[in-house]
This record gives C-alpha cells, structure tokens and sequence, in this order.
C-alpha cells in the first residue's frame, strides 16, 4: 500500500510518497543537491558523497541519493557540517584527479569542474595524489580514450556497461589507493569484448572517457585543396546537436546544420538517410527473399529471424557473443557504410571525380561507427569507404572553433545525388524507426497496399520500452507473394544490449517465433548513441525521439521506396536491389570473434 | 561507582559443562518468542565490535514475511590484533554450530553459512567434520538446517556485513547502502541474521544457562562477558575472558609490563587510550559511567615507552589505505591522504597545523564514509594525533 509521509527539507514542510529518496524529495521543493555517482539512467550507488545531507538528530550525513526518507524526517541539505563534508570531498576528490582542465577535452563539460566551480575550491592543501599513481591512458580503441587520471570512481561507466549493455567491458579491480576501473586482465579497450558503444563515454561525469576524435584531420582535410571532401550527416545527429549548441532538447535543426557544415567548407553535404532508405530496399528485399527460402524452399542453410545490421554495436556484440547465430543478421551494411561505398563509385563517376581526391566524412551519434568505418573489409569501393568518423559532440566542437553564429543561419538543403530522403529514412534515428521503415515499404511490395496503420505511424514498435513486438497479418497479397497470404509477420525491436541478449536468448531458446528483428545498442537507438550531447536521460531521449518523428510526419514522402534517388540509384547504377552490385558495394560478412 | 572494579575473570564460553545435543533439543521445544526474550533481556550485544543487540536482531529478521530467511556467522576475523574466533571455532565449535540452528528455528530458515577468513583455511578441516556431526544429528531430531563454510579471500573489508554477502554471491566485496539492513535484505536479497562467531557463543551461553546469569555480570548497558585477544608489550599475550565494565586502569595492572605507555582496544579502528586516561576509561558499549566507555571488538594492544606512536599510527594508516574497499570517496582518498599527511609533517613538508586539517579531515571521513570502515579511521587517527601529537611532529 503507497503512503504518503510529511518530511522537512530546510524548514519546509513536504509531503512524499514513501521510500522516495531524500534527493527526489528535495528536488520536489526546488532544492537541488549535488551529485556525481548518481545517474537517472542507473541503479543508486551512492559512492561519490558529494550529495551528503543531515538528518536532524543523527550524527552521521547520509547520502541523499540512497537514502529513502522517513516520517517525521527533518533534512537539512546546507548546514554547515553538510557544507564543509562537502567541500572536503570534493578537495579530496580533485586531490587524486588530474585536475588538468584546459588541456582536458571535456573542459567545459565536466561534472566535477563544474562543482569545484560552485564551491569555489580554491585552496588545495591536500597532497596531489596523481603524481604517485602509476596512471595510464589506453588509446588503442579507434572509439574511445580511457584516461584512468581522470577518473573519480563514481562507476557510472561500470553499471552503464553492466546494466544498460550487459557487456561488463569495464568493472572495478583493486582495492584501497589500487582500485580502479579496468578492463579484463588490465588489456586495451580494442583487446577485450568492447562494442565501443561509447555510452560510458554519454555517462562519465569527467574527462575519463572520451570519444577518440578525428577533428585536426578532418580540419587538414579541409584544407587540403587538392581534396573533396564530403560529408554524410546520420538522422539522430540533426535532433541531438542543437543541445550543444544551447537549444532545448528536441529541437529539429536539420538545415541549419546542412547550412553550417556548408559555411565549415565540405565540398558536397548529403544525408545519410538517403542510404538508409536504400538500406531498407536492400533489406525488405532480403527479408522477403530469406522468408521465400525458408517457408516455400525449405532452405536448410536458411534461418528466421532475420536480425537488422545498421548498429556497429550490436554487430561487434553478437560478434562477441553469439559467434554460432550470425546468419541470423542481415548482410547489409549499415547506411553509414553504404553510403561510404557509394561515395567513391556511384558519386565520383557521377560528378567525374577521382574517388582517390575524396575524402568521405560522416558525422555520427555514435562512438561504433568509428571502429565499423575502420573494419578492414569496409574497402569495397577501392579505397577506405569512410574516412573520418564524428560524432554529432566533434561536429558541435568544429561549429563553434569555425566562430559559427549557429542561429543566424539560413536553412539549407542537402545536395543532390545522395540528399534526399524519406521519413522513414529519419526515423532510423530511434529504436523501432528501422522496423517502421522496413514494414511502410515490404507490406507495400507485398500487398500493393499501404501498411494497415493510421497515417503510417507503426505506434507498436515505437516507444521506450526495452524490447517490443508488433505482429502484421498479411492478407491477400499480390500473385507474387502468395505464399505469404495469411502469414502473421512477428516483429521485435530491442534496445540497449542487454535487451538484446534478452531477445537473442529467446531466439536460441526457442521461446519466441520472430521473423523480423532490430536492434540497436544504445537505449533509445541512435538518438541516445554514445557519440550525441551529454548528459543524456530518459528525458532527453524522449524529447529527441519526439523530434525524430516530428520530422517523419512532416516529411512529404514517408516511403523509402519513392525516394527518387533511390529510384534513379537502381535506374541508373546498382539495376535492383540484391543485384550484382549491390552486393558487391552495400552487403557485408561477419567475423566470428567469440570470447 | 565502578573505579574499584575487579577484574573478573569469566568461563563461559570454553567450558563445556552441557552436551550441545541437550542445548539444541531443549531450545527447539522452545517458543520462538520465549528465545528472542531470553536474549532480549539478557541484553547481548554483539561481539564483533559495533555492539547491536543480538535478541533485537533476531527478532527483526524473525518478524521479516519472506520463505527464504539465511543464518550467518561471521568469522571473517580481520582486525588486527584480534584472534579469538580462530580460539572459539577450534576449541568449542559445538557451540556456534547450535547457537546458529537455534537462530535458524526462531527466524525460520533452513540454511547457514560461516564465512571462515581466507587465512583461516587450516580451520576448515575440523569444522567441517563439526558440521557433518552436527547436520547428522539435526537430521535425527528432524530439524531441517545445514550449514556450509563460505572461505574469504582475505580482504579486510568482507567481515563488514553487507560486504560479506556481496563476497558471498560472487561479487566483488564492497559494502552495500544501508538501509535497507540485512534483517529484511541480506544474503541474496532475503531477511538474514549475521552475527560474530563469539555472539553465537554467548547466545548458546544464554540458551543454555538463561538469560541471568549471563545479565548478572557486567555493569549498566555492558552485560555479560567479552573474549580479549591480549597482545603487544605484555608478558602473558593470549585470549581471556573477562566481565565487561571494567576498567583500563584494572586490565593494564593485570596485562601491562609495568610500563605500558598506551592501550589501542578495538584493534586498528578502535582508539588508543594513553597512560593518564586509563583510570577514567572503562571497557563497555554505551553509557557515561566514569568517563569514556568504549566498545571493542576484543582486541587488546598493549604499547610501552620503547613504541613510536607515530609508527603505530603509520602502521594503521598503511593497512586502512590499502585495505579500503575503494568505493567511497572519504574513505578511499581519505586514507591516502591521512597516511600522506602524517609523513609530510614528520619530514617537515607540512608544517604542524596541517595535523589539524587531517583532524578536520577524519572527522568529515567519520560522517560521510559510506561503511564503518571509513568511519572508524578517525577513531585511532584522531586519538593518536590528539594524545601523541608532539610525537607526529618530531
């Protein structure tokens, strides 16, 4: 039975749900009390202290974010002894930090700067610890920086991996001055079961993990006048960076940016979204093909479900994990890579330049998609198919140093070739987007109806919740499909890895009969990616997720097969989709990694 | 009141005047109720050093609506200088094996573990044959509970409670928020009686003999008797057992070596009391008798003229900054900083008001260390710099 208690914070009187934590509570009356270890998105810890409060009465301060308040409770969250507990933990937690701030690259966005800044500590009488420490700094990800001198051992990254993503790639080793944030056996982040999902990267209150970032070469190549240079822009980037640049969450600024990527001087802007409707023509086909092979053929080299490839981190985990299922997976490549592929063959012969003077940039919501552009067999067109990789926070970095007046300017549109898209090109961006995508256009090649939902909105498969499913009836399909006549379609959608491994358990188990499946690793899908603006909170994911689908509803095609540059694509390049060609440049194999 | 306290001398817990096979039948026609009381009033508090009262704690965990409840024992004995339980689980270790099926009769649960210290796997062997004994004869009075050993690995931080059941589950040992408390959420989640090996001695004690005899010795808030591990400068180190209440200056008469400069009691998280305080100091729990009462574990160092205090505090400092869990900012960065501290003021880096800030320091450690680890460091750092400090300077 909930019930409501009456408690005091600094005087006033509030009333609570039981079990609600002191820092819920304060917040309720307009108090905000500092925090560090605590992330909305994680379990409590209530490691850091930074958030000590009093409870009148008792000697010892509690940690407002793990201790539920009691009836009759009289908090105090600035007295002076919570004032000077405070400012000692903090001296102590800037005494073993590399408090190195202009030189660090999240100078300006650090938790802990920031609250040395509120409490002005200025004197620091503690001993530097950081110089007895035998620190490292593990670069060897093509994703992610590790700088263990940065790190305060809040375990946010800890409990992310280990409760967002079921991957454990960082746990706690050591203990007393020893302990520390490490990998298995102390090895390199690109030597261990890493996705390089990067969302410890979204949850580190500090500059201890950072995205590795491609800003100087991309700015040289830019320079470089004897180079073209192009850039792709992912669908979450254009909802997430307004947030770095002072926007609200959830402001849709896809213009202005193309027009700001214009002004930084890249030769050719385009979307990547035009490659992801073309992943959904590579894809439906597939799985309209895989459903043939295994209800009319009876392929026994053919499997269902077919599992989406667009996330570099899911891929890299069922590489790690499930190395025996891979033919589960799609063979497409994600539209990251596609549109990598196409830039120096399709694009090049379009506009006669030599694919060697392009260089192919694309900006990311993601930290994988660094490693996926570096994968060796990503050369299909001849060269590396994408060259620099940024995430939407480098995209914001290079804004601001090229002294870019964000709001002043005009809307602008992406270049023609590879720029146009469709809603459901857009709606890539969140988890369910691919489904949705994928169904508006098979249900139509099967069907030669539209998809049986209002307005196209595939409301199932969107939404926060961790693993979804939606199940289509098809019904008097057209001649072709037959076969598929009275079929319920069983679709899921997973987010967050450790939904996945939920998903792929029940896949091997045998407990679910699913023919279509996505994933995508981060929560929320791309547009909670571990390269997009920090801080990230559900909230926030939401806002973005809401601006996502804004944009597919304002969209005047929502179909990604009347796309006419998907159309003019197979007209004029790739024939059809699973041709020869497609093959050859938008289909990709798997590595078994195992353990 | 208690200045002329005798030293008493106790033997309870090595005796073994009654068969434990009797103890336990007797107990088990008992009502559950009737047990808790017999505790309550006997006013046990527990032996490990932080002092709970035992007959509450088995009330609490007995009062807990769940099917799966856990019985254990710690005997994760980590504290230096404090090596009784190693005495009470080879000598009489009958006793805490029935102590510990009486505790699972009156909470209701079927399974118990001790969690035997790392270093004590020489133990292992005998308790094991102890139990198989003890589980055939459970079986023959049809009372269904067994009990399993659960070995540390040796970090000092697994004997605090919650620690000891993240070890348990296979995680790594680092004490848990409290509340919830492990009455209603302990190993694995479900309502669990923990208790020091030399708690279930004196529950047996009071199961067997009643709860008076046990409440007749000791003084007000501090009853019954307490195992010391008596060490350091003494001529006659060893394990005694003695009524609680009594006073320092009574136990250096019988243990010092005529010049006993300071007694540490608690072990490394306990304090130091000097020469001139021993008169005023009694042994207990609680209560203002005649100056400072101070409760303890068991251990007993006894240091004379020829020790450095600033030696033994750096001793402290280095086993609490390497054996902090690490998890706690107070705790894990404090320890390194006091045990820094100390030494840049003894070479002279630090000038001598820097021991005030580290003071400050412990204290802000004492309110906001997330467990009694980090808690407890002020009480030695604190009583050593304040009673020796010329000798942190010099």
């Amino acid at each position: 039975m909930e019930s409501k208690i009456k408690i005091k914070i600094n005087g006033e009187t509030v009333e609570v749900e039981k079990g609600t934590s002191m820092l819920e509570a304060a917040k309720q009356v307009g108090v905000i009390i500092p925090t560090l270890c605590y992330h909305k998105d994680l379990c409590v810890a209530g490691n850091c202290r930074v958030c000590v409060i009093e409870v009148v009465g008792q000697k010892r301060l509690s940690p407002a974010c793990a201790t539920p308040c009691e009836d009759g409770f009289e908090i105090l969250t600035n007295s002076l002894k919570v004032r000077n507990s405070r400012k000692y933990i903090l001296e102590l937690l800037l005494s073993e930090h590399n408090a190195d701030c202009t030189r660090c690259y999240k100078n300006g966005n650090c938790e802990l700067q920031r609250l040395a800044s509120e409490y002005k500590i200025m004197e620091q009488d503690f001993i530097r610890l950081v110089p007895f420490k035998n620190y490292t700094i593990d670069k060897f990800s093509p994703s992610i920086i590790k700088d263990d001198s940065k790190c305060i051992r809040c375990q946010r990254c800890v409990r992310t991996c280990a409760e967002l993503q079921g991957v454990n790639a960082l746990a706690v080793a050591f203990k007393g001055d020893q302990m520390k944030i490490t990998t298995f056996f102390e090895k390199a982040l690109n030597d261990v079961i890493c996705t390089n999902c990067g969302q410890c990267i979204n949850h580190c209150p500090t500059g201890a993990l950072v995205e590795r970032n491609y800003i100087e070469e991309v700015w040289d190549a830019i320079a470089d006048k004897t180079k073209h240079v192009v850039v792709q822009t992912a669908p979450a980037v254009r909802v997430g960076l307004g947030e770095e640049l002072g926007f609200e969450p959830g402001t849709r600024l896809t213009g202005k940016m193309v027009s700001a990527l214009k002004h930084l001087g890249f030769d050719a802007v385009m979307d990547t979204d035009f490659t992801a409707d073309l992943t959904i023509m590579e894809e439906g086909t597939e799985l309209l093909t895989r459903l043939k092979k295994v209800l009319v053929d009876h392929d026994p080299n053919v499997r269902l479900p077919m599992a989406t490839s667009c996330s570099p981190g899911w891929i890299k985990f069922i590489e790690h994990l499930y190395p025996e299922h891979l033919d589960i997976l799609s063979s497409c490549k994600s539209p990251q890579q596609m549109f990598g592929a196409l830039v120096k063959t399709y694009y090049a012969q379009a506009r006669k330049i030599n694919p060697d003077k392009i260089i192919s940039v694309s900006i990311m919501p993601c930290t994988a998609k660094k490693f996926e552009a570096n994968r060796p067999e990503m050369h299909d067109s001849g060269y590396r198919d994408v060259d620099y990789v940024l995430t939407t926070r480098e995209l914001a970095i290079m804004i601001k140093q090229a002294g870019i007046d964000f709001n002043r300017l005009e809307d602008m549109h992406f270049d023609r070739l590879m720029g146009e898209s469709t809603g459901a090109g857009v709606i890539f961006g969140s988890t369910g987007g691919v489904m949705e995508a994928a169904l508006r256009t098979v249900y139509e090649i099967v069907t030669g109806r539209e998809v049986p939902f209002e307005k196209l909105n595939i409301i199932p498969v969107r939404g926060t919740e961790g693993i979804r499913e939606v199940s289509v009836k098809i019904e008097n399909p057209l001649k072709e499909w037959a076969f598929l006549d009275g079929i319920e379609l069983n679709c899921a959608v997973a987010h967050g890895l450790v939904n996945a491994k939920k998903v792929m358990n029940s896949i091997i188990s045998g407990q679910t009969n699913y023919h279509f499946v996505e994933f995508m690793a981060c929560p929320g899908g791309c547009l909670g990616g571990g390269g997009q603006p920090i801080p990230t909170s559900p909230e926030i994911r939401q806002k973005r997720a809401e601006a996502i689908y804004a944009e597919d509803a304002g969209m005047p095609l929502r179909k990604s097969h009347l796309n006419p540059e998907i159309i003019k694509i197979y007209k004029d390049f790739l024939g059809e989709p699973l041709s020869e060609k497609s093959h050859h440049l938008l289909h990709t194999k798997y590595v078994k990694r195992g353990m | 009141m208690k200045t002329n306290f005798q030293l008493k001398k106790v033997d309870f817990i090595f005796n073994n005047e009654n068969d434990w096979e009797e103890v336990l039948s007797k107990n088990l026609n008992r009502s559950r109720q009737d047990i808790i009381n017999e505790l309550i009033s006997s006013e046990l508090k527990g032996r490990g050093g932080a002092g709970f009262p035992t007959g509450l704690k088995w009330k609490l965990s007995a009062d807990a609506n769940d099917e799966t409840k856990y019985v254990i024992c710690n005997a994760d004995e980590g504290e230096p200088g404090t090596f009784k339980d190693r005495e009470i689980l080879s000598k009489v270790p009958f006793k805490v094996l029935t102590a510990m099926a009486i505790c699972a009769y009156v909470i209701g649960a079927k399974e118990g573990y001790i969690y035997l210290r790392g270093e004590y796997f020489f133990l292992q062997p005998e308790i094991n044959n102890a139990i198989n004994e003890f589980e055939y004869y459970c079986k023959e009075i049809n009372f269904d509970f067994s009990i399993k050993i659960f070995m540390g690995s040796g970090a000092y931080i697994c004997g605090e409670e919650t620690a000891l059941f993240e070890s348990m589950e296979g995680k790594r040992g680092e004490p848990r928020n409290k509340p919830p408390y492990p009455s209603s959420y302990g190993y694995m989640g479900k309502p669990t009686v923990i208790n020091n090996v030399e708690t279930m001695a004196h529950a047996y004690t009071i199961c067997n003999y009643g709860a008076k005899r046990f409440y007749d010795l000791g003084v007000q808030y501090s009853r019954g008797s307490k195992l010391y591990s008596v060490s350091g400068d003494t001529p006659k180190p060893g394990i005694y057992e003695l009524e609680l209440g009594m006073s320092l200056s009574d136990f250096v008469d019988e243990f010092g070596d005529g010049d006993t400069k300071a007694v540490q009691v608690g072990g490394a998280s306990g304090f130091l009391v000097p020469r001139k305080k021993f008169n005023e100091t009694t042994i207990g729990y609680q209560g203002k008798l005649t100056g400072i009462s101070l409760p303890t574990g068991g251990s007993m160092m006894l240091f004379n003229s020829s020790r450095s205090m600033y030696n033994v505090l750096d001793n402290y400092l280095v086993f609490f900054h390497e054996e902090s869990c690490g998890q706690c900012t107070p705790c894990r960065v404090g320890c390194q900083q006091l045990l820094k501290g100390i030494k840049s003021v003894k070479n002279g880096q630090k000038n001598a008001q820097y021991l005030d800030k580290l003071l400050q320091l412990a204290e802000t450690m004492q309110f906001t260390a997330k467990c009694g680890l980090g808690q407890s460091v002020a009480n030695s750092f604190s009583s050593i710099v304040e009673n020796f400090r010329e000798e942190m300077i010099y």
